[in-house]
């Protein structure tokens, strides 16, 4: 895994000292909260609802086992004792007080953590594959990939004052788990006639103008990704409107200027960057590869794993929904699912990261990732491991079943939180969970993925979900609208909207409306509801979620 | 034609722990909206938002929220408020955790 050198770790220090002084003066008078609050958010400190909240970053969503438990010391010494995993693979507190934050960035320094540029008008965290280095289907671990660009974008002189935030997402395989096809410029790892390359893809974004990324570069040899990017970049930071800030991000810049005349320009910006580059960064990225060699494999019987699945039935559903294929033969991804019925969807107490990142020091080579669905990972597990990292999960409370399932959602903090929500979206999950474990239904519905934004800004994702739920406020009262049919993988799509929205005390049963729908036109169990909802369209659901109308009709 | 005013409370976070905090009728910050000045005209709101904003060193961002003056004091008119006087829904938390 990467670790850091020692530029890297004189940079954190001093950048954290420059913020303890920064806080200093602000609690002394000697700022004015408007001299301090871009200094605050450019350490990742905003102010929510009911507190402050830090956001830290988890690079591509790897952790080590030392990373996560200081996560856990976190949580618990100046925090509630919990920490909230989003959609964009960081972890956010959301009780610090602000005398403590800066004991907090270093102690997230001294295991090589920090929250720069998680918030801001500049390159953000580099989101990857959860499943990276592990997945069977992974033409290259995207990772190595993640930290070239996050050490090329880091503090770059040239893009801490884009026109708004921006956001890369990289994949090493063809099938999408990094929704690539919704960020500003999402990178996936491919080969060509034995070449590596990378395809290219730009101006995808959600928000309140959601849009699905396009290809701008088919293939692009690897050695000039960052000279690509950097033209790119430097094309949005030239073209990208400022005098509207809904307006600024490069997915309207591509549109408005259409992309055959964005990738004129930035192709122009291409050739003169490229010779600047030099190779300095080829061999960086060689370097960098060094950290992220596969842990040593072991070579052992499976039989273990083979003997629990048949004597044990809540071992089987829980490894029929919660592992994925692994490349080494013997191996098993597993999901750990933060999403128990009923709790709040991508939380962790502390005592719970602990657990997670013990597991993963005993069964997982150390590593954990966080995955933008707002789960965690422990990419390389021994089959033979499995009951027992099973018991040790269910001791915790960690073992739900549920991956990929109703009760998988992904929920954004929501009004419960956020300053700019416009509803909540966590109780929603929650009751929409709660209703479908009542219900015994989670299993015979198979894959199905629901996601919750509180506002416009889409941090829920809520326009690619299968059934995505947007809270808004009508005239003082929480309202939810429905989309149907959104996708955030290779086939991404965004979803259409079925009509008005409902009240808080309807969604539950309007969502249950549409799964049964699902259920009662599906042509067989085998067929999900996204392709029920493919084939059938939004009439039928339609129909049965405003019934009047279909009977005026 | 201008809209009828509706009653008031300056709010604001604290500056050191971020709490939702009120402002009181004799010019202090109390974490409790039921200790709140409510104001019921248009020039007096403006003028203690003034007042209040410029306590910078003990609070940020403040603002004029609606309330329903009631026998107990100010009652949100609005969700957003209430959750603010109460804390989180998803767990028993801030304000409602304290009382
Ligand atoms: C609570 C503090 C948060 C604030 C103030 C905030 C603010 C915003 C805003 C303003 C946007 C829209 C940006 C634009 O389109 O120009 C946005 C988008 C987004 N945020 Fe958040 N967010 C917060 C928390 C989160 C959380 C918790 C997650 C993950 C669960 C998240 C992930 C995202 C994602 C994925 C998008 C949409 C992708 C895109 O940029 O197109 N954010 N956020
Ligand atoms: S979608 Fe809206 S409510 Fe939810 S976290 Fe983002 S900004 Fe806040």
């Amino acid at each position: 895994m990467y670790s850091y050198n020692e530029f890297d770790t004189a940079f954190l220090a001093e950048r954290n000292a420059q913020f303890r002084s920064q806080v200093e003066r602000r609690i002394d008078g000697s700022l004015t909260e408007d001299e301090f609050r871009p200094l605050r958010l450019m350490n990742g400190l905003y102010l929510q609802l009911h507190a402050y909240m830090l956001r830290v970053a988890i690079p591509y969503g790897t952790l080590r086992s030392d990373q996560m438990r200081m996560l856990a010391t976190i949580a618990e010494k100046w925090d509630k004792g919990y920490g909230h995993f989003t959609t964009r693979q960081n972890i956010q507190y959301n009780w610090p007080k602000l005398p403590d934050v800066p004991d907090i960035l270093d102690a997230l320094g001294s295991v090589q953590l920090h929250a720069i540029q998680t918030s801001g008008n500049t390159i953000r965290n580099v989101t990857a594959d959860h499943f990276a280095g592990a997945a069977a289907d992974e033409v290259a671990d995207p990772r190595p990939i993640a930290e070239l660009l996050r050490q090329w974008s880091t503090d770059h002189p040239e893009f801490q004052f884009l026109p708004r935030k921006f956001k890369f997402a990289v994949t090493g395989a063809d099938a999408d788990r990094a929704v690539i096809r919704a960020h500003d410029i999402g990178i996936q790892l491919v080969e060509k006639d034995g070449q590596r390359g990378v395809r290219v893809f730009v101006g995808g974004g959600l928000g309140r103008t959601p849009v699905i990324g396009k290809v701008i570069r088919d293939f692009l040899p690897e050695e000039d990704l960052l000279p690509y990017s950097e033209a790119i970049v430097a094309t949005y930071n030239v073209l990208g409107r400022r005098d509207n800030k809904y307006k600024a991000r490069i997915k309207i810049t591509v549109n408005e200027n259409g992309l055959e005349t964005f990738k004129e320009l930035t192709e122009k910006r291409f050739a003169e960057l490229k010779p600047l580059f030099g190779g300095v960064d080829q061999k960086m990225l060689a370097e960098i590869r060094t950290m992220f060699a596969p842990p040593a494999f072991r070579n052992a019987p499976t039989h273990a794993y083979d003997a629990a699945r048949e004597a044990d039935p809540v071992f089987r559903a829980w490894a029929d929904t919660n592992l994925a294929e692994h490349r080494q033969e013997g191996y098993a991804i597993v999901s750990i699912s933060l999403k128990k019925h009923g709790e709040t969807p991508g939380d962790a107490t502390a005592d719970q990261m602990r657990a997670m990142a013990d597991l993963a020091e005993t069964y997982a080579h150390d590593e954990l990732r966080i995955s933008h669905e707002q789960n965690v990972i422990l990419p390389h597990v021994h089959k033979s491991d499995l009951p027992a990292l099973h018991a040790a999960l269910k001791d915790q409370g960690l073992a739900t079943a549920n991956i990929g399932l109703v009760s998988d959602i992904i929920a954004c903090p929501g009004m419960d939180y956020c300053a700019l929500a416009t509803a909540r979206s966590i109780p929603v999950a929650q009751e929409i969970a709660n209703r479908f474990d009542e219900l015994k239904l989670e299993h015979e519905i198979g894959p199905l993925k629901i996601k919750i934004s509180g506002c416009i800004n889409a941090c829920g994702h809520h326009h690619v979900g299968h059934i995505g739920i947007l809270g808004l406020d009508r005239a003082g009262v929480e309202n939810y609208q429905i989309t149907l049919g959104g996708d955030g993988t290779e086939d991404a799509a965004i979803g259409q909207r079925t009509g008005p929205g409902f009240a808080y005390d309807e969604i539950t049963g309007a969502i249950e409306t549409i799964i049964k729908t699902y259920l009662a036109l599906r042509d067989s169990e085998d067929e999900t509801y996204l392709a029920a909802y493919k084939r059938l369209g939004v009439a039928p659901f339609k129909a049965a979620l405003y019934p009047e109308k279909a009977n005026a009709a | 034609m201008a809209r009828a005013f509706t009653p008031k409370v300056v709010t604001g976070n604290a500056l050191l722990e971020g709490d939702v905090v009120y402002y009181t009728a004799q010019g202090t910050w109390t974490r409790n909206l039921a200790e709140a000045q409510v104001l019921s005209d248009q020039a007096a709101a403006d003028l203690r938002l003034t007042e209040a904003a410029s306590d910078q060193s003990l609070i940020v961002g403040a603002y004029l929220a609606d309330m329903a003056p009631s026998d107990t004091g100010p009652e949100p008119t609005h969700f957003r408020e209430e959750f603010r006087r109460t804390g989180p829904s998803n767990y028993f938390h801030g304000k409602q955790a304290e009382a």
